[in-house]
C-alpha cells in the first residue's frame, strides 16, 4: 500500500492525484498530493513510475498498511527503483525495456525442466 | 448531457482499442474509465504476450488453432481463433509510432509481447491523437435504454468532482470493464469488479462460460506481485522444507492443497545467472517486493501464496451473438474479459497470449458493430431512462447497509481454494444460498449513497458475478478444464458445450443448445 509521499521531494505536479487508478490521492491544501483513502490503494505501484520527483513509496505489503521511517526510505535508495528500471523519463536509453525477452526466458525454464526430468 | 456517436465503458486494453477502431471510422467517441485510461485495468502493471502467429509458414496457424481447440476440451470455435490470429497480427504492429517495439539480435522487429505501462501509455496516446475524448475517474454506474429497447448512453459520476452525475447520450455502447478477480490482490484488478456484467445483465444480455473461475497465480505472501514468468523456474516447500509441488499441469492444484494444508515457501535458485541479470528490464515490477523487504529470492525461501484470477485469467462473460461482439441487446456491444473468451479458450485459461489477443481483436470488432448501428440511427435522440437496479435502486426501504461486509461474503465464497478448485455440488450449493440471502439483503435495502454511490453498485456487481458463476458450476455436473468438481472428477460427453446463464434476481442456466428452454435452477432460499 502507499505508504509516503516525502514532502522534500514532491513539485506538487498532482501526477499521482490524476493517475493512481483507485483514486487514493487527493490534492492536499498545500499544494502537495495527500493520502487521502490508503485502504483503496491496490498496491500496483504505477504511481511511482508517473512520479518524476521519485516522492512516491508503495510499500509491498497489499493486507495492511505498513508504516515506515521516511528518512530510511530515502536513505534506502529504493525511491524511483520502479521508474529507473524502467527507463522512463531521464533513464530513457540507460535501462532498455527487454520485456519482448519473456518468451526466451519461459522457454529456458522448459528446456532446463525437462533436461532435469 | 454529452453525446457521442459511440460511448466506451473502460479504458484498458480492449477499451482502448475499441476507442482507436471507432475513431479511425471517422465517429464521435467518449470513453469514460472508473479510473484513468493509462494505468486502470490489468494490462497496466503487467505484460501481456499476445497469441502471436506468422502467416507463414501457411501450416503454423492451422497448427496452432488444433492445438489449443484440443486444450479448450470443444467449447471453442476454431473460425473465431483464425479471425483473432489474423486481426493481432495486423493490428498489432499498427501501435509502432507510439510503442518502441524491440528488435532482437536479428534485427527483426518484436511485437508480440508488451510492457504493460508502456501499451497502455502508448494507447492512450493513440486515442488522444484520434481524437477520442477521455473521461477519467469516471465511473459509469448504469446503462441509459431508449423506448425500443435499445441502448442509448450510460450514467456516471465523477468521482474527483465530489461525485457529480454526468449523463452521456450515444449512438452505441461498447462494454469494456474488464472481468473480475472477485476481488482477490491479482495485480492491477481493484476497479475491475464486474461492473460490465451487471450493466449487460441489466440490458437483457446473457452470460457464457461463468463456472470457468478457478484459475490461480502465484505471488509472494501479502503481496500483488502476481508476475508468473519467474516461477517457471520456482522450487517449493512446506515448513518442514520438504519439496512439494512439482512443475507440471496439476502444479497449481498442487500449491493449492499444501496451501490448505499450511504455508508454503519458494526459492528461485534454480533461475540462470543470466537471466536473473536481466530481470528488472524485463519485468522492473517483479522485485519491487523482494527489494523492499530484503528478500533474495535466489537464496532465500520465501512464503507465497495463490491469488484468485476469477474471470480475468478464467473465460466467462457477456455471451457474444454475433461476429461484431454484439450482446442480443440492440446498441450494446463487449470487448476483453467482459466478453467471454470461451469461443478461443474454451474450458482453460486464455493464460497471456490469448487474452491480450482476444482485448484488441474484440475492441476492434465491437466498434465496429457499435459504428454501425451507430450510423444506422443516423444521430436520432430518443427519451432515455435509466435501467440500473441492484445497489441503485431497493425494491423495499432504501437504508445502509453493510456494504464491505457483503463484499466480504463474496470473497470468502469465491477465493477459498477447498470451494473454488475443488468444488462440490454440496458446497457449491451452500455458496450459492449464502450469497443468494446476501443479494435479496442487497436488493430490498441497499440505495446508493448520495456521497459515493459506486461501493453499493460494486457490490452488487461482485455478488451477480459470483451467483452466476455458482449457478453454471452447479449446472456443469463433470470435471473440465478450469472446473473441477471432486465429486463428478470426469469429462461427460453431454457437458461439451458452454452453460448461458441470465437474470438477476432469478438466475437461470441452462446448457447452450437447450438454451431455448433454459432449465431454471431452483431459487436457492
Amino acid at each position: 500500500m502507499i505508504e509516503l509521499v516525502i514532502a522534500d521531494r514532491c513539485t506538487g505536479c498532482n501526477a499521482c492525484v490524476e493517475v493512481c487508478p483507485t483514486n487514493v490521492f487527493d490534492p492536499g491544501s498545500d499544494g502537495r498530493p495527500a493520502i487521502a483513502r490508503q485502504a483503496d490503494c491496490q498496491t500496483c505501484f504505477l504511481c511511482e513510475l508517473y512520479c518524476k520527483a521519485d516522492a512516491l513509496y508503495v510499500g509491498p505489503d497489499c493486507d495492511q498498511p505498513s508504516p515506515v521511517d521516511p528518512a530510511m526510505i530515502l536513505a534506502s535508495g529504493l525511491l524511483g527503483q520502479y521508474r529507473r528500471h524502467s527507463g522512463w523519463d531521464e533513464w530513457q536509453g540507460q535501462y532498455p525495456n527487454e520485456h519482448w525477452l519473456m518468451e526466451g526466458v519461459f522457454r529456458r525454464a522448459r528446456e532446463s525442466m525437462s533436461s532435469s526430468g | 448531457m454529452l453525446k457521442a456517436d459511440i460511448l466506451v465503458v473502460g479504458g484498458g486494453m480492449a477499451g482502448a482499442w475499441a476507442a482507436a477502431t471507432a475513431a479511425r471510422a471517422g465517429v464521435s467517441v467518449i470513453l469514460a474509465d472508473k479510473g484513468f485510461c493509462g494505468t486502470s485495468g490489468i494490462t497496466a502493471a503487467a505484460g501481456p504476450g499476445h497469441w502471436w502467429v506468422p502467416p507463414d509458414p501457411p501450416e503454423a496457424r492451422p497448427a496452432a488453432i488444433r492445438a489449443r481447440a484440443e486444450a479448450g476440451l470443444g467449447l471453442c470455435d476454431p473460425d473465431w481463433m483464425a479471425r483473432v490470429i489474423a486481426l493481432t497480427y495486423q493490428a498489432l504492429p499498427t501501435l509502432a509510432p507510439y510503442y518502441a517495439f524491440a528488435k532482437d539480435s536479428s534485427g527483426v522487429v518484436q511485437y508480440r509481447a508488451l510492457r504493460g505501462p508502456e501499451y497502455m501509455r502508448a494507447l492512450r496516446q493513440l486515442i488522444t491523437d484520434l481524437g477520442v475524448t477521455i473521461l477519467d475517474h469516471s465511473p459509469v454506474l448504469e446503462l441509459l435504454q431508449r423506448p425500443d429497447g435499445s441502448i442509448g448512453g450510460a450514467r456516471g459520476v465523477q468521482r474527483q468532482r465530489r461525485h457529480t452525475p454526468y449523463h452521456i447520450e450515444s449512438g452505441a455502447t461498447v462494454l469494456a470493464t474488464g472481468g473480475t478477480s472477485f476481488l482477490s490482490h491479482l495485480l492491477g484488478s481493484r476497479t475491475n469488479t464486474g461492473d460490465g456484467y451487471l450493466m449487460a445483465a441489466e440490458a437483457g444480455a446473457a452470460l457464457s462460460g461463468m463456472e470457468f473461475t478457478a484459475a490461480y497465480t502465484i505471488a509472494p505472501a501479502h503481496s500483488t506481485m502476481t508476475r508468473s514468468m519467474s516461477y517457471a523456474f520456482a522450487t517449493y516447500y512446506d515448513s518442514d522444507g520438504h519439496e512439494v509441488a512439482p512443475a507440471g499441469p496439476e502444479q497449481t492444484r498442487e500449491l493449492a492443497r499444501q496451501l490448505l494444508r499450511g504455508p508454503l515457501f519458494c526459492s528461485l535458485h534454480r533461475m540462470p545467472g543470466d537471466i536473473r541479470d536481466h530481470l528488472r528490464t524485463i519485468s522492473p515490477n517483479l522485485m519491487l517486493p523482494f527489494d523492499r523487504w530484503g528478500i533474495d529470492p535466489f537464496t532465500d525461501r520465501f512464503e507465497v501464496t495463490l491469488h484468485n484470477d476469477g474471470t480475468i485469467r478464467g473465460t466467462g462473460g457477456v455471451r457474444v451473438v454475433n461476429e461484431d461482439c454484439a450482446t442480443g441487446v440492440p446498441g450494446l456491444f463487449v470487448a476483453g474479459d467482459v466478453a467471454t473468451r470461451e469461443l478461443i479458450a474454451g474450458a482453460i485459461s486464455g493464460g497471456g497470449a490469448q487474452n491480450s489477443a482476444w482485448a484488441l481483436s474484440s475492441g476492434h470488432w465491437a466498434a465496429r458493430g457499435a459504428v454501425r448501428f451507430a450510423r444506422s440511427r443516423n444521430g436520432r435522440s430518443a427519451r432515455l431512462t435509466p435501467i440500473g437496479e441492484a445497489g441503485l435502486r431497493p425494491l423495499g426501504t432504501g437504508r445502509a447497509s453493510d456494504i464491505p461486509g457483503m463484499v466480504e461474503a463474496v470473497r470468502n465464497e469465491m477465493h477459498p481454494y477447498d470451494k473454488n478448485l475443488f468444488r462440490t455440488g454440496p458446497q457449491l450449493r451452500q455458496s450459492r444460498q449464502r450469497l443468494d440471502s446476501v443479494w435479496n439483503e442487497l436488493r430490498q435495502f441497499s440505495a446508493a449513497s448520495s456521497l459515493n454511490p459506486l461501493p453499493a453498485r460494486e457490490a452488487a456487481a461482485l455478488l451477480a458475478t459470483a451467483r452466476w458463476s455458482l449457478a453454471a458450476a452447479l449446472l456443469r455436473d463433470e470435471s473440465r478444464g478450469l472446473h473441477q468438481r471432486v465429486d463428478s472428477p470426469s469429462l461427460r460427453p453431454g457437458f461439451a458445450q458452454p452453460i448461458i446463464v441470465s437474470g438477476l434476481d432469478d438466475i437461470r442456466a441452462g446448457l447452450k443448445n437447450q438454451a431455448q428452454h433454459p432449465s431454471v435452477m431452483e431459487p436457492a432460499q
